[in-house]
């Protein structure tokens, strides 16, 4: 299955089994991106319901419609987008159930595509993680298979709390095997996609098969790296990371991101916080420089993160030399 | 009838106390104690003179509809149904209050009598009001959603994306418009396009009337045939009740802001005054005496009396609450925090 078929799949499951459960957003129907493409057919223009291009007021209406029984899923379509939204985001949907003083809980799910799709230009390559990790109430998941991204979609709308779901989008077409059975991901959990003894490799989104794919080379030459897939940023499970670690003695966090106060220098943060006693060599971050996404194709593949700069930095962290500032 | 007038006395007695608190008020002591009435924290933005309009309004609404409110919205919450003791216990920063604390007066939300919340952001809880309206229509509940929000709010590009969501799937909400004729400390003639804020209604193909917010009965009447039309699948209306607030954007502003009001515009209005007028129709029309209206009064003044010395009393929040609530099914700690371990080399 596709990775944008299990989102789909990972909503219908909730959709069956829940009937508050309702789908918004801009063209759904069509679901140009993929994600919710084909639920209009099973469950109608009433629970598959395309929304004018109105970003604050759709937010804002989700949060009214989940303090009032539905447990709605919003497709804002890219990351970029959803900065249009910030207040209602932040300021409304992340800090309601706080300042209540946990009376008001908001059971939304936004879904946003996210990171570098081909010459789509900054404002469509948006991956606004980091932000979203900052706001301090909207818990963010970022499957990176197609089983999880059914699995996790599936546990963010039982979830009780906002949930941003963020597809990579140059992930949409991978394929993958899709428990056909409700296998729900837990939020919070990391998952350990290739042991090895050297270095541990904490990545996101589309950095995790560039990671995987730099594991595989760096094998032949003798290193053994751990491919830790993150998938859920908040909670955030520091615990896999941190066991890990304790075996590689070596750190290199991949993000398709900024690098600046990114998931990257969160994980490094944490991990020196923790077990700081445990690294031979200081963390490594492989992330986008702090640029806007650049639109030439040339400039944009020099931006994102591939399995060669995850290679590069592997090789790094071994060599045991302060990292340069880029 | 004596039940609005109680309402608005109510709403009345508790802003005059935070006016008189807020005068006389020292602010919380060392290490944020809250140990007298004059420790009150923050700052408010109070409802004097527009109470006829969120009493008229929730008159006619049943216990489980909505309503979203607004920075200024501790008369909204106490015509809605809402208690003046977590109210003050909220406004001193209590455990007991609202919110325990966590909110203060912009942040109190009250899901068992409807309240969607007061907030800080002009126009922000419009949408509320919106998506609460889409919950009660898909989920066929026969209720309807209010949105409160001032004149200033009319300048904020949500506020025309919730009325075209609203028209479009002719959602049971009512926009309440409180043109109280000041955005903060502007005149918002002098930052508002067009002469009519009740006419942004009309493209969008909703009905907008527009009324004395200082008259409670007229106010009540126009949200009866707004309510009407939306329990019955006719879409949303906009009411602009026309008012004025006698304590400016906050209280305690004159510091920041200085004069900007002319005492002969508050003069003017205070004739005009709601509860006088209303107050005045009652013993006219022979529903009770002037002595049986000061008995309202003073009633209601002793119940916010006894509301802020319960508040003084309370306890603060315990420290750990800091980190609670950020997430229903988080402990402190859940969002990973971390036990630093200490370098030994």
């Amino acid at each position: 299955m596709f990775l944008s078929e299990a989102v789909a799949a990972g909503i219908a499951t909730a959709m069956r089994e829940d009937g508050t459960v309702f789908l918004f957003g801009e063209d759904v129907d069509r679901s140009v991106l993929g994600p919710t493409k084909g639920l209009v057919e099973e469950f109608g223009q009433e629970r598959v319901r395309n929304t004018p291009i109105s970003e604050q007021a759709v937010v804002g209406a989700m949060i009214g419609a989940a303090a009032t029984g539905l447990r709605p899923v919003l497709d804002l379509m890219f990351g970029g987008f959803l900065y249009v939204a910030m207040d209602q985001v932040v300021n409304q949907l992340a800090h309601i159930g706080y300042m209540s003083g946990g009376r008001v809980r908001l059971p939304v799910v936004l879904m946003a595509g996210i990171g570098p799709s081909g010459q789509a230009g900054a404002q469509h390559s948006e991956s606004p993680h980091a932000a979203l990790m900052q706001a301090a109430g909207v818990k963010v998941v970022v499957p990176s298979t197609p089983a999880d991204a059914k699995g996790l979609m599936i546990a963010a709308i039982r979830d009780p709390d906002p949930v941003a779901y963020l597809m990579d989008v140059s992930l949409a077409g991978s394929r993958g095997p899709v428990d056909l059975a409700d296998a729900a991901v837990p939020l919070g959990r990391a998952a350990v996609r290739r042991e090895g003894v050297h270095v541990t490799v904490a990545a996101m989104a589309s950095a995790v098969p560039a990671s995987l794919m730099a594991a595989e080379g760096l094998s032949a030459s003798g290193i053994e790296v751990e491919v830790i897939d993150l998938r859920s940023l908040v909670p955030l499970d520091l615990d896999t990371v941190c066991n890990s670690i304790r075996k590689t003695r070596h750190l290199v966090i991949a993000e398709t991101g900024r690098r600046t106060c990114g998931l990257g220098a969160e994980v490094a943060a944490r991990v020196l916080e923790c077990a700081w006693e445990t690294l031979e060599a200081p963390p490594v971050r492989v992330a986008w420089p702090d640029v806007p996404v650049p639109f030439s194709p040339s400039l944009e593949f020099a931006c994102i993160v591939t399995e060669g700069d995850v290679a590069e930095a592997v090789t790094r962290a071994l060599g045991g030399r302060k990292p340069s500032a880029a | 009838m004596l039940e609005l007038y109680r309402l608005m006395a109510r709403i009345r007695e508790f802003e005059e106390a935070c006016r008189r608190i807020q005068r006389t008020r020292t602010g919380p002591g060392p290490d944020g104690s809250v140990s007298s009435a004059g420790h009150m924290p923050g700052f408010v933005h109070l409802y004097l003179g527009e109470e006829a309009i969120a009493v008229g309004v929730c008159a006619v609404l049943r216990p489980d509809d909505l309503v979203a409110s607004t920075h200024r919205g501790h008369g909204h919450l106490i015509a809605k149904g809402g208690d003046v003791e977590p109210m003050m216990a909220e406004l001193y920063g209590r455990a007991a209050g609202y919110s325990k604390g966590k909110g203060g007066s912009m942040h109190i939300f009250v899901p068992e009598i409807g309240m969607l919340g007061t907030n800080g952001i002009v126009a922000a809880g419009i949408p509320h009001a919106v998506g609460a309206a889409l919950s009660c229509k898909l989920l066929g509940l026969g209720r309807v959603a209010v949105a409160f929000f001032g004149d200033g709010a009319c300048n904020q590009g949500v506020f025309f994306e919730s009325m075209n969501l609203a028209a479009l799937w002719a959602l049971p909400v009512i926009f309440v418009l409180e043109n109280n004729l000041y955005s903060e400390w502007t005149e918002s003639q002098r930052l508002t396009a067009g002469n009519s804020l009740a006419g942004r209604a009309l493209p969008f193909g909703i009905p907008a009337v527009v009324v004395d917010g200082n008259d409670v009965l007229a106010v009540r009447d126009a949200a009866w045939e707004a309510v009407a039309r939306a329990r019955c699948g006719q879409g949303p209306t906009l009411i602009e009740a026309r008012t004025y607030y006698y304590g400016g954007h906050f209280e305690g502003e004159e510091f920041f802001a200085g004069h900007y009001r002319s005492e002969a515009d508050v003069a003017s209005w205070r004739v005009r005054d709601p509860i006088v007028r209303f107050g005045r129709t009652l013993v006219d029309t022979g529903e009770t005496s002037d002595s049986g209206l000061e008995l309202i009064r003073r009633e209601e003044a002793e119940r916010v009396a006894r509301a802020v010395d319960s508040a003084v009393a309370a306890d603060p929040p315990a420290i750990s609450e800091l980190t609670t609530d950020v997430f229903a099914d988080t402990e402190p700690g859940t969002h990973p925090t971390v036990t630093p371990v200490t370098a030994t080399s």
